[in-house]
């Protein structure tokens, strides 16, 4: 089990090098002139000089490698200076991706945006689980009644109907119709009292449901056919067989063993539900990760999209390997070579 | 990958329990056609499906407004006879605009689907066929796997837009270009699904024979591993209508899709979007028709995998998307 969770690790260095690889040569040999936003009476020596002081000088292998360097060496120092506020070699000098919008450190515009992002995704992502399994195996266990029927119809529903469609539609019941919810997430509120964390669970309410939804469904669609793959095996049989209690049949031979994929498709959805964020941050105008990615497009500020795009894809890398490994701890059965 | 291996060995039991189609042609034609009946959400998925895609077709013909005909006397109008489902802030015909949409909306889906299936069919038969390229094909999958793909959709139709459009001509450059994109980020999981059950074909004892005889791989690919591998294909065509019909809405939904002049569904909706609270109506549609003919595709994809893999029904692993 070591050797397999080192070896995947090993290939995880790889992967990572050829993507971040994939996404600074899409950015870097696209169309397009990051000083053609600026005015145009801007002379054109001026404008080789800022072409110049952004770093695009050089051949495209020295920027890529430098990039790496920055973004994979500097980056992880400065952040571990900052945890735990001690300082190794000239951190002063050391060199830094920072955006051209903003002319600040991408990272840090990263850490100010990511409070909102985790806690809407995080929230979301629990209330999905807490909804999904339950539902999962209850529709399981009694498949084909009325609760499994309705119950597949409507994760087919949460499947199938696009997150942008079910925001707007929320706004226009709670916030349009009913006045209930703020219809846009403001980001500057602070949680003092209990009146504060009223209006943040209310303005929160809509973007977790929104999401936990899409989450809940793909999770408990899988959950289902998990706990139905199991109550087919033979040992269920031989557990009601010896005449244990149906509890004691549910609780320990069949649930125990379905939770083995589904623990898995939990730790590799959430990579997902970042994504899906981007779009839920625009609906609800939530000042997150996506929001900041979307921007940094419209604004050609390339340096912020590639360590963005980065920094989902070493998210879903990393949730990959935690789901192979879970699937290796949980499940004796499997054996590596 | 660890699922992978846990599956292999199941899989191919499934294979071999099982008669494939092609053992007897017809009476397998005749039995998943006998199951699919029995899936009254398949039947009604395709049902839909099938009026939708009449309706947008064929609607103009009914409704013979043109799409892009201003009336500014006319302007966000509720329903009416002339209107059915009302005018936009330009006063421009919903209805009219709804189903344009949709052509270009199912377009887009079919074509994607049709790219994507392509290249995970080709790599998914090499990868399964030759041992070989097996390795390198597979991890060149878990890389496209790996890929956040939604931002990468962004960054490149972001990028693209303007050289293809400028390149192609206004529609056909960001037609190329959306389809391109969402057809080369979607094929892996056909490449996986038609690669297990390729090992499987290629296990068998036709295709020994075949081999003993002399015939080259390509005529064993095309004559005995393909038209055996086709089931599971037929079904990641139906989701992948489905999930390219998403990704595309969502695009244009973040701006980054089809310009309004030539709207799909999911830019319809978008531009609707600052007018939510005016004319709510023009959110709802196209959300609704946009809705409906995933749901109806994602039904009829389920009832097909249920009905071309008999010994699977009712439990069985969904493909978990990433989206």
């Amino acid at each position: 089990m070591l050797r397999y969770a080192i070896r995947r690790l090993l290939f995880a260095i790889p992967t990572l090098l050829a993507i971040s690889f994939v996404v600074f040569a899409l950015l870097d040999l696209a169309p397009g002139d990051p000083t053609a936003q600026l005015p145009l009476t801007i002379p054109p020596e001026t404008r080789a000089l800022i072409r110049e002081s952004l770093g695009l000088g050089q051949p495209f292998p020295v920027r890529y490698v430098r990039w790496l360097e920055q973004f994979l060496a500097n980056e992880p120092l400065n952040l571990v200076e900052v945890l735990l506020g001690i300082e190794i070699g000239d951190s002063e000098g050391r060199l830094r991706v920072s955006s051209w919008a903003t002319r600040s450190p991408v990272v840090d515009l990263i850490a100010q945006r990511l409070p909102q992002t985790l806690t809407v995704v995080g929230v979301s992502y629990l209330v999905a689980i807490l909804i999904a399994v339950p539902v999962g195996v209850f529709s399981a266990y009694r498949q084909y009644s009325v609760f499994d029927q309705v119950g597949t119809l409507i994760t087919m529903i949460g499947f199938s109907v696009p997150t942008f469609f079910t925001g707007t539609v929320l706004i226009v019941i709670f916030s349009g119709v009913l006045g209930w919810l703020p219809s846009i997430y403001d980001t500057t509120h602070r949680v003092t009292d209990l009146a504060s964390l009223g209006y943040q669970l209310k303005q929160m309410a809509m973007p977790v449901m929104v999401l936990a939804l899409f989450s809940a469904a793909q999770i408990s669609r899988f959950t289902r056919s998990a706990v139905l793959d199991t109550l087919h095996q033979e040992y269920v049989r031989t557990a009601r067989a010896k005449g244990l209690a149906e509890p004691v049949v549910m609780l320990v031979h069949v649930l125990r063993n379905s939770m083995i994929p589904v623990v898995t498709v939990i730790a590799l959805g959430l990579p997902t539900t970042f994504a899906g964020a981007i779009i839920t941050e625009q609906i609800f105008r939530i000042n997150g990760v996506g929001a900041l990615l979307i921007g940094a497009i419209e604004g050609a500020d390339i340096p912020t999209v590639q360590t963005v795009t980065f920094i989902f894809a070493s998210l879903i890398v990393f949730f990959n390997l935690v789901a192979d490994l879970l699937y290796g701890i949980l499940d004796p059965r499997i054996r590596y070579d | 990958m660890a699922a992978d291996q846990a599956a292999a060995p199941a899989a191919s039991a499934r294979a071999a329990g099982h008669g494939l189609p092609g053992a007897h042609p017809e009476r397998a034609k005749h039995a998943v056609w006998h199951r699919l009946r029995r899936h009254p959400g398949a039947i009604a998925g395709a049902a839909v499906f099938m009026a939708v895609a009449l309706a947008v077709l064929f609607g103009s013909f009914v409704h013979g407004v043109d799409p892009h005909y201003l009336d500014y006397r006319a302007k966000n109008q509720g329903m009416s006879l002339a209107h059915p489902l009302g005018t936009d802030n330009l006063g421009r015909d919903t209805f009219a605009r709804l189903l344009a949409g949709g052509r270009l909306s199912l377009a887009v889906g079919v074509a994607a689907m049709a790219l994507s299936l392509t290249v995970g069919t080709v790599v998914g038969v090499l990868s399964g066929f030759f041992r070989r390229l097996d390795g390198p094909l597979m991890r060149f999958t878990d890389l496209f796997l790996a890929l956040p793909v939604l931002p990468l959709l962004m960054v490149t139709t972001m990028l693209f837009r303007e050289p293809l459009r400028a390149a192609l001509g206004l529609e056909a450059g960001i037609f190329i270009l959306v389809v391109g994109v969402i057809g080369i980020t979607s094929w892996m999981q056909t490449a996986r699904i038609v690669r297990g059950q390729v090992l499987a074909i290629r296990a068998r004892e036709y295709v020994t024979a075949a081999r003993s005889i002399g015939a080259r791989p390509w005529r064993i690919i095309s004559r005995h591993v393909f038209p055996n591998a086709l089931s599971p294909i037929v079904v990641a065509a139906t989701l992948d209508i489905a999930a390219a019909i998403i990704t595309e809405s969502a695009l244009s939904f973040l701006g980054l899709g089809f310009p309004s002049d030539f709207p799909t569904w999911g830019r319809l909706l978008y531009d609707g979007v600052p007018f939510l609270t005016l004319t709510p109506d023009r959110v709802i549609w196209p959300g609704l028709a946009i809705s409906l003919t995933v749901l109806s595709v994602n039904f009829l994809g389920d009832g097909l995998r249920d009905a071309l893999d008999p010994h699977a029904t009712t439990h069985r692993a969904p493909v978990i998307r990433r989206k």
